[in-house]
C-alpha cells in the first residue's frame, strides 16, 4: 500500500527549507568577530539576505531534482494513482493522510517544481528595498510550495481541503506584507473571496462525509478517500448541491467570470514573483479541482451544469481578453489575460471529451510557464523603470534587445502562436469543444484573435517606436543580467520544446483524463474529422 | 449538596449518602477556597500571595488528577452504565461531566497563571476596590502599596461553582452552583486596577443582568416543578414523556431555564452584557470568564437539554435554531465594527457560542463530543489570546484600541505572530485547532439534518474571518504608530500561558486524534440520568 514516500519528501523539502530560512539569524554578523553583536551594518544585512536567498534557491533546486527523479518512477500506463501513501490521520472522522498522483497531478507538481527556482531567482532583489525581513518572503514561498504539492498530491478530500485553505495564508502574507500599492486591500480581498468559497466547500466536504457514511459502498463508514468516494452513489439533488459547493470554491480560485474580481487587484499588488506563484500555480488548483473532484465525485451534476459552466467559460474567455486590451497597467493586463486563459481551461474540462480534457490539463502547465515567463519579464522591466504603466515605456527593444526577444517569444506563446506550447493545448481544447458544442467553440475561437490584439498591441507600445527620454536614461545598457536570464531562459526553452514536441507530457496526461471520463461514463462523440480521432490527442 | 428529595419515616431523618470520593474534585477546590479565606485572615501580608498561589495551584492540580482517577474508575461505568448519580441524586458523575470538569480545571490553572502575574504593575487588581476612583482613600491605598489578594479565594469559589454547574443533576443544585460561580465573578469584574470606572460599570452591569437571568432560571425551575413535581432532571424527562396535560407549564419552564443558561453562554438575544463585561473586567478575569465560564455553562446547557428535555427535541429545536442563527450572525456582524481588541474578542466569543450551539441542536453523541472538543480547544486558544493582550501596554495600562496595535508585527514579530496564530485559529483555518473544532460541530450538525444551519454557520465564519484578518492587517501590514505601545517581556507565568495556547492551537490542529478520541469516548453514552 505504502510506497517509498516520494511525495511526502517532495512536499517536505520546501517546508524544511522554510524552517531553515527562518532560523537564519536576523541580528548580528554572520560570522562571529566580524562586528559587534547587535550591530546591523548594511553589509551584514545584505550578507544575511544573500544567504537566505541562496538557501531558498538550493532547497528549490533539490525539490526540482527530487520531483524529476520521482517522475521517472511514474508509469503512465500503470494504475491510476501511483506513489501512494496512506496513513490514518483522524480516525474519528475517517480522515487519512493519503497522497498519490495520477498523470494530471504529476505534471502539475512538475510545473510547480520548475517554476519555484525560476521565481526565486527572479525575485532576488524584489523585496530588499522594502526594509522588511527578506528571508520571510522566501520562507513564505517555500511554505506555499509545500502546500501546493500537497494539494495536488492529496487523495483524501479532507487533506485536499486542508491544503486548499492553508495555502491562502502564505500568499496572504506575501501580498499583504511584501506587496506594492493597495496591498492591504488586495490581500484582504483575496483572502476573503477565497475563504468564502472555501467555507462553502467545507459544507460540501462535511456533507460528502456524512452521506458517504450512509452508503453501502463504504461499508457505512464515512470516508474521505477519493478512490472509495467515487463508488458512492448520491441522489441527483444531493449531487447538484454538493457540486455547487465544490465548484464555486474552484471557480473563485480559478478564477471564472463572475467570481474573478479579486484577481486583478491581487495581481497588481503582488510582487512579480508572488503573482507568478498565484497565477501559475495556486489558481491551477481551481481547475485541477474541477477535474478531480467536480467531475469524478458528482458526474450527474457535472452533466447537468455543463451548459451553464461552458457559457461562463466562454464569457470568461471573451471578457478577460477584451478587458485586457483596455488595461493601462502591465500587471493588470496579464491578470486579465489569465482570466481569459482560465476560461479556455474550464471550457476544455467541461467539454467532456478526451481532447478537451487533455488540452485543458496541458493548458494548465503551459499557462504556468508562459504567464510565469511573461510576468517575470515584466517584473524585470518594472524593477528598472519603477512603473508598471504601459504609457511609461516605448522603444525598449532598441536598448534591451535580449529582453525584447524573450518578451516577444513569451508574448507569442500567450497568443497561441503555432510552434509554441500554448498552441497545442488551445487547439486541443477547441477541437474537443467543437466536437460537442459548436457555437461555444466558435465564440471561444474569437478569443484567440483578441489575444493577438492585447499581446501585440502591448508589445508595440512598450518595445517598438521611439524611445522616450526617461526610458532611455533608465534602461540603456541595462539589458538582462545573468541571474535574470537564468530564471527566464529555461521557461522560454520549455515553451518552445513543449510546442514542438508535447508528446511526452501528453502521454502522461492522457491515461488520467481517459480514466476520469470513463469514471463519469462519457465517450467521445463521433469525431467531426476522422484524422483528429485517429491521432488521438496529438495535433 | 445534601438535598435529599425523598421523604422518610416520620420522625427519623435518614443520613444522606455522600460519595465523597466521587465528589472530591469539587470538595478540594471549595476547601482550598475556604483555606484561602483563612490565609487572607491569618497569614502576614508579605507571604500571602505566595501561599495563595501554592494553595490555588495545588488544589486545581489535585482536583484535576482526581478527576482523571474517577474517569479511570471502571466500577463506576461497569455493565455499560453511563455513570453514577451521587449525593442523593444531586450530582451526576459521568464521562461528559468529567471531561468538562477536567477541561475547566486545566483552563482555570492557566487562567490563575495570568491572574498571578504581577510583573508589570504591583498587580492588575485594584489595591482597595472599595475606595471610590479618584478619591483620597484610593490614593492612600496606592501609596501604602495595598494589594488585593482576595482574588485567589474568589477565583477558587468561582471555579468550584463551575465544576458543580455542569454536574448538577437537579435544577436546585444547578441554581446554587450558578450563584456560587457568578457572585465571585461579579466581584472579580470590578477589581481592575486601571480604568476603574469601566471596571465598575462592567461589574454592575454583569451583576444586574446576571441577577435578572438567575431570576428567569429560578422561575423556570418553579414551572418545571409545577409540571413534574420534581426538580430532578430525569424525573422531568419522565414526566415530559408520560404527562401531556400541563404542556404550558413545561414549555414555559423550558423557555425560562433556557434563557438563564443561554445568558451565561452569551447567546443572542441574551448577549448584551458580554462586550461590556469582557472589556471592563481585568484581562486575566476576562480570560477566566471567556474560557472556564463558557465551558461550564455549555456543560450545564448540554446536560439540561440532553437529559431533562432530551425527549422533547422537536419542541425546543426550532427555537434553538433561531437562537443559534442569531448568535452566529449577530456576533459576527457586530464584531466588524469593533475597535477595541477585548470587545472584538467578546463578539467573537458570541459567534463561537453560536457555532457550538449548532452541535447542541444535533442532540446526539456526535453533537456532544463535537461540543466537548470545541470547548476544550477554544478555551485554551482564548486564554492565550487574552494573555497576549496583557502584554501590549501603554504607560496607562493595556493598549486595547486596535489602532494602537498598528505595526506590532514589525516591533515584536513573535508576539504578533502568536496572536495571528490565535486569530487564524478562531477563524478556523486548517491546521489549527479551530478548524478541527468547527469540522467536529458542523459534521454533527449535518449528521443531525441541520444543513441550512451549517450554511449559515460557514457564512458567519466568513464574515468573522474578515475582522480576524483585519487585526492581522493592522498588526503586520500597517506601519507602526509613533510612540506606540510597548510589548513587555512576558513573565514566566504569562509566557507559559501564551506558549500553552499556541502549542495547543497548533497541536490539536495537526494531531487532533487523541483529544477527539477522548471526547467521543466521553460522549458516546451521553449523560447519566
Amino acid at each position: 500500500m505504502n510506497s517509498f514516500p516520494w511525495l511526502t519528501v517532495a512536499g517536505g523539502i520546501p517546508l524544511l527549507g522554510a524552517v531553515v530560512l527562518v532560523l537564519v539569524p536576523s541580528r548580528g554578523a554572520l560570522s562571529p568577530g566580524d562586528s559587534a553583536p547587535g550591530d546591523s551594518a548594511p553589509g551584514d544585512i545584505a550578507a544575511r539576505n544573500r544567504l537566505a536567498k541562496l538557501l531558498a534557491l538550493a532547497f528549490s533546486l533539490v525539490t526540482l531534482v527530487w520531483v524529476i527523479v520521482m517522475a521517472t518512477r511514474f508509469n503512465a500506463s500503470g494504475p491510476r494513482y501511483q506513489l501512494t501513501e496512506t496513513y490514518s490521520w483522524i480516525p474519528q472522522f475517517g480522515v487519512h493522510y493519503a497522497v498519490g498522483v495520477d498523470g494530471i497531478a504529476l505534471v502539475l507538481i512538475g510545473m510547480t517544481a520548475v517554476l519555484q527556482p525560476a521565481v526565486i531567482l527572479a525575485s532576488w532583489n524584489d523585496v530588499d528595498v522594502l526594509g522588511k525581513p527578506v528571508k520571510n518572503y522566501f520562507a513564505l514561498m517555500m511554505v506555499l510550495q509545500t502546500m501546493t504539492i500537497g494539494v495536488f498530491a492529496a487523495t483524501d478530500v479532507f487533506l485536499f481541503y486542508v491544503f486548499f485553505e492553508a495555502m491562502l495564508i502564505p500568499m496572504y502574507f506575501m501580498i499583504g506584507s511584501f506587496g506594492v500599492g493597495a496591498r492591504q486591500y488586495a490581500a484582504v480581498k483575496f483572502l476573503l473571496y477565497s475563504l468564502l468559497g472555501g467555507l462553502l466547500m467545507l459544507v460540501a466536504v462535511i456533507a460528502l462525509y456524512v452521506y458517504s457514511g450512509e452508503s453501502a459502498a463504504t461499508g457505512h463508514h464515512g470516508t474521505f478517500l477519493i478512490q472509495t468516494l467515487v463508488n458512492v452513489t448520491l441522489s441527483s439533488t444531493t449531487q447538484k448541491w454538493l457540486f455547487l459547493g465544490f465548484f464555486i470554491a474552484f471557480a473563485i480560485k480559478a478564477p471564472l467570470w463572475p467570481f474573478h474580481t479579486w484577481l486583478p487587484d491581487a495581481t497588481a499588488s503582488a510582487q512579480p514573483g508572488a503573482a507568478v506563484l498565484m497565477l501559475g500555480v495556486m489558481d491551477k488548483v481551481g481547475t485541477f479541482g474541477m477535474i478531480r473532484y467536480c467531475l469524478e465525485l458528482f458526474p450527474a451534476a457535472a452533466h447537468y451544469f455543463t451548459v451553464l459552466i461552458i457559457t461562463l467559460a466562454v464569457i470568461s474567455v471573451l471578457y478577460g481578453a477584451i478587458v485586457a486590451i483596455g488595461q493601462t497597467s502591465l500587471k493588470r493586463l496579464i491578470g486579465y489575460t489569465s482570466i481569459s486563459h482560465f476560461g479556455f481551461i474550464v471550457l476544455g474540462i467541461f467539454a467532456l471529451t478526451s481532447q478537451g480534457g487533455s488540452g485543458a490539463t496541458l493548458y494548465m502547465v503551459n499557462h504556468g510557464f508562459v504567464t510565469g515567463a511573461l510576468f517575470l519579464l515584466i517584473g524585470f522591466l518594472i524593477a528598472r523603470r519603477g512603473s508598471d504603466k504601459i504609457a511609461d515605456y516605448g522603444g525598449v527593444q532598441k536598448i534591451m534587445p535580449v529582453f525584447a526577444g524573450l518578451f516577444l517569444v513569451s508574448g507569442l506563446a500567450g497568443l497561441s502562436m503555432p510552434g509554441l506550447s500554448t498552441f497545442v493545448s488551445e487547439f486541443l481544447v477547441l477541437v474537443g469543444t467543437f466536437d460537442r458544442y459548436k457555437v461555444p467553440a466558435v465564440f471561444a475561437t474569437v478569443g484567440i484573435i483578441l489575444a493577438a490584439i492585447y499581446i501585440l498591441w502591448m508589445y508595440q507600445r512598450t518595445m517598438n517606436g521611439p524611445t522616450p527620454e526617461p526610458v532611455a536614461a533608465q534602461l540603456t545598457g541595462r539589458d538582462l543580467r545573468a541571474r535574470e536570464l537564468l530564471a527566464v531562459v529555461p521557461l522560454v526553452a520549455l515553451i518552445i520544446a513543449m510546442g514542438v514536441y508535447p508528446k511526452p507530457v501528453l502521454d502522461v496526461i492522457n491515461p488520467a483524463v481517459h480514466s476520469t471520463l470513463t469514471q463519469i461514463h462519457v465517450t467521445d462523440p463521433v469525431p467531426a474529422h476522422p484524422a483528429t480521432a485517429q491521432n488521438g490527442a496529438q495535433p | 449538596m445534601t438535598l435529599a428529595s425523598s421523604a422518610a419515616v416520620p420522625g427519623a431523618i435518614p443520613a444522606p449518602i455522600i460519595e465523597y470520593s466521587q465528589l472530591a474534585p469539587m470538595l478540594v477546590v471549595f476547601s482550598a477556597a475556604i483555606v484561602g479565606v483563612l490565609v487572607e485572615a491569618f497569614v502576614p501580608r508579605a507571604l500571602r500571595r505566595a501561599v495563595h498561589l501554592v494553595v490555588a495551584f495545588a488544589s486545581l492540580a489535585a482536583a484535576f488528577v482526581w478527576t482523571c482517577v474517577i474517569a479511570g474508575t471502571s466500577s463506576l461505568f461497569a455493565n455499560g452504565a453511563a455513570g453514577h448519580v451521587a449525593a442523593m441524586g444531586a450530582v451526576g458523575v459521568d464521562r461528559p461531566t468529567l471531561f468538562i470538569q477536567g477541561t475547566i480545571l486545566v483552563l482555570a490553572f492557566v487562567s490563575v497563571m495570568l491572574i498571578a502575574d504581577s510583573s508589570q504593575d504591583v498587580s492588575v487588581f485594584a489595591g482597595q476596590a472599595a475606595a471610590a476612583p479618584g478619591s483620597p482613600e484610593e490614593r492612600e491605598g496606592l501609596l501604602a502599596g495595598l494589594v488585593h489578594t482576595e482574588v485567589y479565594p474568589l477565583v477558587l469559589f468561582a471555579v468550584g461553582g463551575m465544576l458543580l454547574f455542569p454536574a448538577s443533576n437537579d435544577l436546585l443544585t444547578m441554581f446554587v452552583a450558578l450563584e456560587v460561580l457568578s457572585l465571585p465573578l461579579y466581584l472579580l469584574c470590578g477589581l481592575a486596577r486601571r480604568r476603574r470606572l469601566l471596571s465598575h460599570e462592567a461589574a454592575v452591569k454583569y451583576f444586574l443582568l446576571g441577577a435578572f437571568s438567575s431570576a428567569f432560571f429560578l422561575f423556570g425551575i418553579a414551572m418545571l416543578y409545577g409540571f413534574s413535581g420534581s426538580v430532578r432532571l430525569s424525573s422531568i424527562a419522565q414526566a415530559a414523556s408520560t404527562n401531556a396535560a400541563n404542556d404550558t407549564l413545561l414549555f414555559a419552564g423550558i423557555a425560562l431555564t433556557g434563557v438563564g443558561l443561554l445568558f451565561k453562554i452569551g447567546a443572542v438575544p441574551f448577549q448584551s452584557w458580554k462586550p461590556d463585561v469582557y472589556q471592563g473586567a481585568p484581562t486575566p478575569v476576562t480570560a477566566l470568564m471567556a474560557s472556564c465560564t463558557v465551558v461550564s455553562a455549555f456543560g450545564a446547557l448540554l446536560r439540561v437539554f440532553y437529559v431533562a428535555f432530551g425527549t422533547l427535541t422537536w419542541d425546543w429545536r426550532p427555537a434553538m435554531w433561531v437562537v443559534a442563527i442569531l448568535t452566529m450572525v449577530v456576533g459576527a456582524i457586530i464584531a466588524i465594527t469593533q475597535r477595541d481588541v477585548k470587545r472584538l474578542l467578546a463578539y467573537s466569543s458570541i459567534a463561537h457560542a453560536g457555532f457550538i450551539l449548532t452541535a447542541v441542536i444535533a442532540a446526539s453523541a456526535a453533537g456532544l463530543s463535537g461540543s466537548l472538543f470545541y470547548l476544550a480547544t477554544y478555551g485554551i486558544t482564548t486564554i492565550g489570546a487574552f494573555a497576549v493582550i496583557t502584554l501590549v501596554r501603554d504607560p496607562g495600562g493595556e493598549a486595547n484600541h486596535l489602532s494602537r496595535w498598528a505595526g506590532l508585527g514589525k516591533r515584536s514579530p513573535l508576539v504578533a505572530g502568536i496572536f495571528a496564530l490565535f486569530l487564524l485559529g478562531f477563524a478556523g483555518i486548517p491546521l489549527t485547532s479551530g478548524f478541527t473544532g468547527k469540522f467536529a460541530v458542523f459534521q454533527a450538525a449535518i449528521g443531525g439534518g441541520a444543513l441550512p444551519l451549517v450554511v449559515v454557520g460557514v457564512v458567519s465564519s466568513a464574515i468573522a474571518a474578515f475582522f480576524y484578518v483585519r487585526v492581522i492587517v493592522v498588526m503586520f501590514f500597517s506601519d507602526p504608530v509613533p510612540d506606540g505601545p510597548e510589548v513587555v517581556v512576558p513573565s514566566l507565568f504569562t509566557g507559559t500561558a501564551v506558549a500553552l495556547g499556541a502549542v495547543a492551537t497548533l497541536f490539536f490542529g495537526i494531531i487532533p486524534a487523541p483529544l477527539l478520541d477522548l471526547a467521543s469516548h466521553a460522549a458516546n453514552q451521553l449523560f447519566v440520568r
